[in-house]
């Protein structure tokens, strides 16, 4: 197990104030294995942040208790200084593409739809209005030839950006992405970080689960070190160090080696089939 | 059939009635199986039904009565016990979903055989009927019990279209539903309770033991068909009505033949057809995109061939090449064969004495296909 690093204290513990997402203390547990133990967040808004750690370090579930999508023991998250149950407007969510069943009977369009659905309110069906937003969502991640497709007819990059598309129309504060950039092909991969800067121009705040340490420095500003528990977090140049790398991810730092050698990997960043297999995987 | 016959058929108030209900528990069923299936629960229904049995023989025990609606009342009780049941052992520890469904359902079955046969050893006579919800007889169905039906699964259908939106995103993707702030759970309770109401309301006439094919049968056929959520529920509920219809009303022109089996062969029918028949996903669709891309490429590799030899030589198109040669360089097929069908598309032509020389036609064609595959080796190209 990692040794819990010391770490500055909270600007404004426990009120959240002047955060965009402010974890305390949150502790979730799959039967009587922790997963998550004793996690602070803070992050302020209008900045993109990474989650990174091993495999089975919680990353998805710090994103899903963020989210109440799995139930905290313990623990409290505040979303620009309210509780969840107030702030739901203001949370949009790309799950990881294998969430879902791709072979619903359902378009493009209709998928990135659902994310009006929550302005609709109940019984509302969606109208000429909801899915211009929709269809102008497609637009911006590429997809607009592609609006009437069924789903399972596209490929696992372009189905990622149905995702983003579903977060753009929500058109939210705070988006939470579960490793948006895995396995997806070069062109998707540009999109997802085009728009990750256009939303952090216009202030808003991403908080992403990622895996591949070579693109955090480029992609991210803030990122967090996870491994059940908090090992850091805070701005890229401070926090991702070899040695908060070491805790996070124990004995495994082949990745570490490489990335002090000059030359690029094999294929460089461009190339699909390299560029987002971790080089940390034991 | 004469018209005659048609217009007796539809004279024959039995048969309408009979039509009618089966009508009506085909549309239902199919319309919530589409749903059933999307979330993989295609057999709960049948656990459904199956713990339907015990209720039907309590009401009866307790009451002495055999009104329909007090029967398919105690079926929803106990059915609805049942699903709950399977949620709650799923739930609540490590069995898994399939082995949970199993237990229940012959739990259930099993307690309500044992009623059920206690109640016919009894002395009076008047327990006479109740094996129909065994197997279904359609023919018994009365104005009454096809208006129960029709209140029981209009209803069902109407709260989906409703809350058609809400239903679907759940279906697709719970996590997001629930992020939104929908109740996940109230609205699975919800549409498992229409589950329940649309077999309840067709025990009578299918029976217990083969209603969930009414759920699975119309929605795997629909499927084939589209790519849409609505068109495929409303082809579930076509196609369901269809072998509601056919299958009752076969088994009413027959004494004694029970419904239920009769409406699952209808309904089969209709499967079997989709598989075989759909244009996209069909059998015979997939055979036949099998065939010319097999095909294709046979033509093409002789066409690249020619293509290749023809581009060695000064004049693209004037120097014919043997048959032979090709050959050899052919990784197999009938290379004559091929040239003949090139020629037939105007891409070769023949120079007589087994000779033969592409045309600038296909020389086109080699050029747009060489074109066409060399994008191929590139990562995903932009829309």
């Amino acid at each position: 197990m990692t040794q819990p690093a010391t770490h500055p204290a909270p600007a404004a513990p426990h009120t959240g104030a002047g955060l965009a997402v402010a974890v305390h203390d949150l502790t979730v547990a799959y039967r009587d294995k922790p997963v998550l133990w004793d996690v602070d967040l803070e992050v302020p808004p209008g900045l993109l942040l990474a989650v990174v750690g091993p495999n089975g370090a919680g990353k998805s579930t710090l994103l899903k208790a963020i989210l109440g999508l799995v139930p905290a023991a313990a623990g409290q998250v505040l979303i620009h200084g309210e509780p969840l149950a107030r702030a739901r407007d203001r949370i949009g969510y790309v799950p990881q593409r294998g969430s879902v069943d791709w072979d619903f009977p359902t378009s493009a369009l209709d998928v990135v739809t659902m994310g009006t659905y929550r302005r609709l309110g109940w019984v509302r069906r969606p109208g000429r209005r909801e899915r211009e937003a929709a269809l102008s969502a497609l637009e911006r991640v590429g997809m607009a030839a592609l609006a009437d497709r069924q789903i399972s007819q596209l490929s696992g990059g372009q189905q990622q950006r149905v995702f983003l598309a579903r977060a753009l129309v929500q058109d939210t504060d705070v988006t939470f992405m579960d490793e948006p950039f895995q396995g997806v092909d070069a062109v998707t991969e540009r999109a997802i970080v085009d728009l990750l800067k256009d939303l952090r121009a216009r202030g808003r705040t991403v908080v992403v689960v990622h895996h591949d340490l070579q693109t955090v420095p480029d992609y991210f500003d803030w990122v967090m070190l996870l491994n059940v528990r908090r090992i850091a977090s805070g701005p890229v140049a401070e926090v991702f160090t070899e040695e908060n790398l070491r805790l996070a991810y124990g004995g495994r730092v082949g990745f570490l080696e490489r990335k002090a050698d000059p030359t690029p990997a094999p294929g460089g960043r461009d190339d699909p089939a390299t560029s987002h297999f971790g080089r940390i995987r034991p | 059939m004469s018209w005659n016959d048609v217009a007796a058929f539809w004279s024959d108030y039995t048969l309408r009635t009979v039509a009618a209900g089966a009508a009506v528990i085909g549309a239902t069923a199919g319309v919530l199986g589409v749903f059933a299936q999307l979330r993989r629960q295609s057999l709960f229904g049948d656990a459904v039904s199956h713990a339907a049995l015990p209720g039907i023989a309590l009401v009866f025990l307790l009451t002495g009565s055999k009104e329909p609606a007090a029967l398919v009342a105690g079926a929803a009780v106990t059915g609805w016990l049942g699903a709950l049941c399977v949620t709650g052992i799923v739930r609540s520890s490590r069995v898994p979903a399939d082995s949970a469904l199993g237990l229940v359902l012959s739990v259930f079955f099993g307690v309500g055989l044992m009623l059920l046969t206690w109640i016919q050893r009894r002395p009076d006579a008047s327990q006479a009927g109740l094996d129909r919800f065994l197997f279904g007889q359609a023919a018994t169905l009365l104005t009454a019990d096809v208006a129960t039906m029709a209140v029981l699964g209009g209803g069902a259908v109407l709260v989906l279209i409703l809350l058609w939106k809400e239903f679907k995103l759940l279906s697709f993707d719970p996590a997001f539903a629930a992020l939104l702030g929908l109740p996940v759970r109230r609205l699975d309770i919800l549409l498992t309770g229409l589950l329940v109401a649309a077999v309840v309301a067709g025990l009578q006439a299918v029976g217990v033991v083969l209603m969930s094919a009414m759920l699975v049968a119309p929605a795997a056929a629909a499927r084939q068909w589209t790519d849409r959520l609505a068109p495929m529920a409303a082809l579930a509920a076509l196609f369901g009505a269809a072998a509601g219809v056919g299958g009752a009303v076969a088994s009413s022109l027959t004494a004694r033949t029970p419904t239920g089996p009769a409406i699952v062969l209808a309904a089969t029918a209709i499967v079997m057809a989709s598989l075989l028949l759909a244009p996209r996903r069909g059998l015979l669709a997939g055979v036949w995109r099998r065939w010319r891309r097999r095909r294709d490429l046979r033509l093409h590799a002789v066409l690249l061939d020619l293509h290749a030899l023809a581009g060695q030589h000064g004049d693209p198109t004037a120097a014919p090449h043997a048959a032979a040669v090709l050959r050899a360089m052919a990784a197999g097929g009938s290379v004559r064969r091929s040239l003949r069908e090139l020629a037939d598309r105007g891409w070769a032509a023949d120079a007589g004495d087994d000779l033969w020389t592409i045309t600038a036609d296909g020389r086109g064609e080699a050029a747009r296909f060489l074109a066409a595959h060399a994008a191929d080796g590139r990562p995903e190209a932009a829309p």
